[in-house]
């Protein structure tokens, strides 16, 4: 019965909390300004509408332009059923997805950096340039990651190397390899989600885009599925990251289902910090702040050999 | 002695009888302008006009900026036909380019001889058989555009709409990955045909025309057009007038400069400054508005004065506002010179030495952040600037920090400035009586907008209207410089390079 439960309620959060992150994000943003603000809300708003919208697709596009965005939600969303939002076993765990889990966002970025080419843009071309350049640093360091991840736990599923992650002593190497392997998983968030300081999401600036540019030519409801995939995404990678911090016990399956929600409202808070406060990176050394996540990692690794 | 020293000399904001310039032969005309840019004078403007018998006269204005000097010449030019100055001396280059077109001139041995604004030529050739097809009905942005060879090299085309809500302008760049290696940049989209609309005024409609030259220089450009039909009509402003001009013109500066650097901190996407700066840049245009009813300062500058009086409560809500608003742009501004984020993006991005600078002929802040004292305020005076000195801030690294950094120091003295100002407001009436406009006479208008330097010129007939008006707006010296600016640097820094020389789309266009 709790496991029906639990992968109830992590369906549940997995399909409709991800477009209130971002609520959470930009109210954060507002905030630190001195302005109101959109409603938390506003996203849900916004996909609702695009949903309603027609779709404008370009004479120089195949059904490559028009899978991206299904993939995208299809692969993210079946990443995160890999991922245990709460303290309860993942709905799909079996040896060795987490390869499966890295790739799934890989395929859902390679679809959409497929359908920016097909579009024959220059600004779509670029943006895809340095999203896949982007990437070949930030996989290395979630990779690193989780290798940590699997010496701790000595087990190949991210369901189970997840949740015991939480019992390491505080005080222990493994923990200072947690502590290490928490900032590398923040820092590919931030890049993974196109956050600033890696991508600025608010920006009207075509040639400074990463993320952005790549779904210029998408409207309706295949910018509203891009736009609710990357936040899938983010929720994803917040719980992954909130997994390796938060002291979770399976004993106290309420506290921790409040506790995990918490967090992933604190993550979204800490990502609106972080924009308010600082400037984007210029784009040539954001590869040097993702070579230093996998410093993080790969020293974290080093830790606990 | 060098040509140049021979041509006859006046002050902006005067106008000298036009027999007093000598006509030079044309070898006489481009040796007197290369030597003068040789030895650090600038050329100011430099346009055609044709006589009664359809032959172009060129004239050109040259600023002697240490000697606070203007000096004019002209030649005459026999069949349309002019051999190009531009590889001797390259401030020439988009006049020569402007030459061809709205004078149907045959400019031989340009470098880089194409259609600046697509316009239709003001003084069409009689004879037009030797212009090709592209000069005569040309249409924006349809020309052979510079390209870079190679398997590695891409070209990235922008505008001429653009993302945000700003003017459109084409920009072509020729990249190798990320790294620019060229930009040419193609404008003409904003055209309307100002020069054209302002012959055989003054009329009703002129100041109108003069006001909407660019209309964030609405008060620089105003008080250029105003200061010219006064120099014709030889008017005396009262000193009231006068200094209500010059604070007008200070509070653009003001709204510009701070929506500027809220601009550039958006850029970079730090948030803090921008949100702050885009507030605070309304309270300065509602100050503008206070004055005269328009945030843009539309309506408050007419030939002989201002049209709008300051009583005291007027004065002291200014003072109250600005110094409310000084205080608050102080810690929005200085929030972004202590974000380390911020500087990293700011520094050593789209240097423009002192020398290209120079080169280029570039005015106002962009050459100010380049090392070049150069400000019209400071070197040609006119208005209340002859009695009241605002110090030149001058910055040397000629990166896009000295640019926003240039403009933080500027808006420190614009304050103090006005503060003084009002303070100290002379009392009289606010405007004089204009009269006729002397006939056959040229007059030069120089005012430092917060762009740089608004230069007007005016040849009137015999009958006392404009057989010319010439109109250049600082953004006309300074584009190249922005293409020089990017060269070699990142597409990425592109915008907030451009954000940081801020120019006018409309003002070149005219």
């Amino acid at each position: 019965m709790t496991t029906f439960i639990g992968i109830s309620l992590q369906a549940v959060l997995l399909t409709l909390l991800p477009p209130l992150l971002l609520g959470i994000i930009n109210k954060t943003k507002a905030g630190f300004v001195g302005r109101r603000g959109p409603p938390v809300l506003q996203v849900y708003y916004d996909l609702l509408r695009l949903v309603k919208k027609n779709v404008v697709i370009s004479s120089t596009t195949t059904w490559v332009f028009l899978a991206a965005p299904l993939v995208s939600v299809a692969s993210v969303v079946l990443a995160g059923l890999m991922v245990p939002l709460g303290p309860t076993a993942a709905p799909i765990h079996f040896k060795g997805d987490l390869i499966m889990f890295a790739y799934l966002l890989a395929l859902g970025r390679f679809f959409t950096t497929l359908a920016a080419l097909d579009t024959g843009s220059s600004f779509e071309g670029m943006g895809a340039a340095r999203e896949l350049t982007f990437a070949c640093f930030s996989e290395p360091a979630l990779f690193l990651a989780l290798l940590v991840l699997v010496k701790l736990s000595g087990a190949l599923s991210l369901s189970a190397m997840l949740l015991p992650a939480s019992h390491v002593r505080i005080g222990s190497t493994a923990s200072a390899a947690l502590v290490l392997i928490a900032v590398s998983l923040f820092v590919v968030l931030l890049a993974e989600t196109s956050r600033i300081p890696v991508d600025d999401p608010n920006t009207h600036l075509e040639l400074t885009m990463i993320h952005e540019v790549m779904v210029l030519d998408n409207s309706g409801p295949l910018l509203g599925a891009q736009i609710y995939a990357s936040s899938v995404k983010l929720l994803i990678l917040a719980a992954f990251l909130l997994h390796v911090v938060l002291p979770l016990k399976p004993a106290l399956v309420g506290r921790d289902w409040g506790l995990m929600l918490v967090g992933l409202v604190a993550v979204a808070g800490i990502i609106g910090a972080v924009e308010s406060l600082m400037a984007r990176l210029q784009m040539r050394f954001v590869p040097t702040l993702l070579v230093a996540a996998c410093l993080f990692s790969g020293f974290g690794f080093l830790l606990i050999l | 002695m060098s040509i140049h020293c021979h041509l006859p000399a006046l002050i902006a904001g005067r106008a000298i009888k036009r027999q007093s310039i000598p006509e030079l032969a044309l070898e006489e005309f481009q040796q007197a302008i290369v030597e003068a840019v040789e030895e650090g004078w600038r050329v100011v403007s430099l346009f055609g006009s044709p006589d009664a018998d359809g032959a172009v006269h060129l004239y050109v204005v040259l600023a002697d900026d240490h000697g606070s000097r203007l000096y004019v010449g002209s030649t005459k030019l026999s069949n349309r036909e002019y051999p190009s100055l531009t590889s001797r001396c390259t401030q020439v280059h988009l006049f020569e380019r402007e030459l061809a077109e709205q004078c149907q001139v045959k400019v031989t041995g340009h470098p880089w001889l194409k259609p600046l604004r697509f316009q239709r030529p003001i003084f069409p050739a009689s004879h037009a058989g030797a212009v090709a097809e592209a000069w005569v009905n040309p249409s924006p942005g349809v020309m052979d555009f510079y390209e870079v060879a190679g398997a590695e090299v891409h070209e990235v085309a922008v505008g001429p709409v653009h993302a945000g809500v700003i003017e459109p302008g084409h920009f072509r760049f020729q990249c190798h990955g990320e790294r620019i290696f060229h930009l040419e940049i193609s404008l003409g989209y904003q055209h309307r045909g100002v020069e054209r609309a302002l012959l055989d005024g003054p009329n009703n409609r002129s100041i109108y025309y003069a006001q909407t030259l660019s209309g964030d220089t609405t008060i620089g450009h105003t008080t250029a057009y105003c200061q010219v039909v006064e120099a014709l009509a030889k008017c005396q402003k009262t000193a009231r007038a006068q200094t209500i001009r010059a604070i007008a013109l200070e509070l653009e500066r003001l709204a510009n400069h701070v929506g500027d650097l809220g601009a550039m901190s958006g850029d970079v996407g730090f948030l803090p400054t921008a949100s702050h700066c885009g507030r605070l840049r309304g309270e300065f245009l509602n100050m503008t508005a206070a004055l005269c009813g328009s945030r843009f300062g539309r309506g408050l500058i007419c030939p002989g004065g201002v049209r709008f009086d300051l009583d005291a409560t007027a004065v002291h809500g200014l003072l109250a506002k600005l110094d409310l608003c000084g205080r608050q742009t102080r810690q929005a501004v200085e929030l972004l010179w202590n974000a380390s984020s911020v500087m990293a993006r700011f520094e050593e991005i789209g240097v423009v030495s002192r020398d290209i600078a120079a080169e280029l002929g570039l005015v106002g802040p962009a050459a100010r952040a380049s090392g070049l004292a150069r400000d019209a305020r400071h070197d040609h005076p006119s208005g209340l600037f002859r009695f009241t000195h605002i110090p030149v801030s001058v910055w040397d690294s000629g990166d896009v920090f000295a640019r926003g950094y240039l403009r933080w120091l500027e808006i420190q003295r614009s304050l103090d400035f006005i503060g003084t100002q009002l303070r100290s407001l002379p009392a009289g009436t606010i405007s004089s009586a204009v009269g006729n406009l002397s006939p056959d006479h040229l007059a030069v208008a120089m005012v430092e907008g917060w762009r740089g330097e608004v230069c007007h010129v005016a040849l009137t007939n015999l009958s006392g209207r404009f057989e010319r008006y010439k109109v250049t707006d600082p953004s006309f010296h300074n584009w190249p410089g922005l293409a020089m600016a990017v060269r070699a640097g990142e597409i990425s820094d592109f915008p907030l390079c451009n954000k940081s020389f801020s120019l006018s789309y409309c003002g070149h266009d005219l």
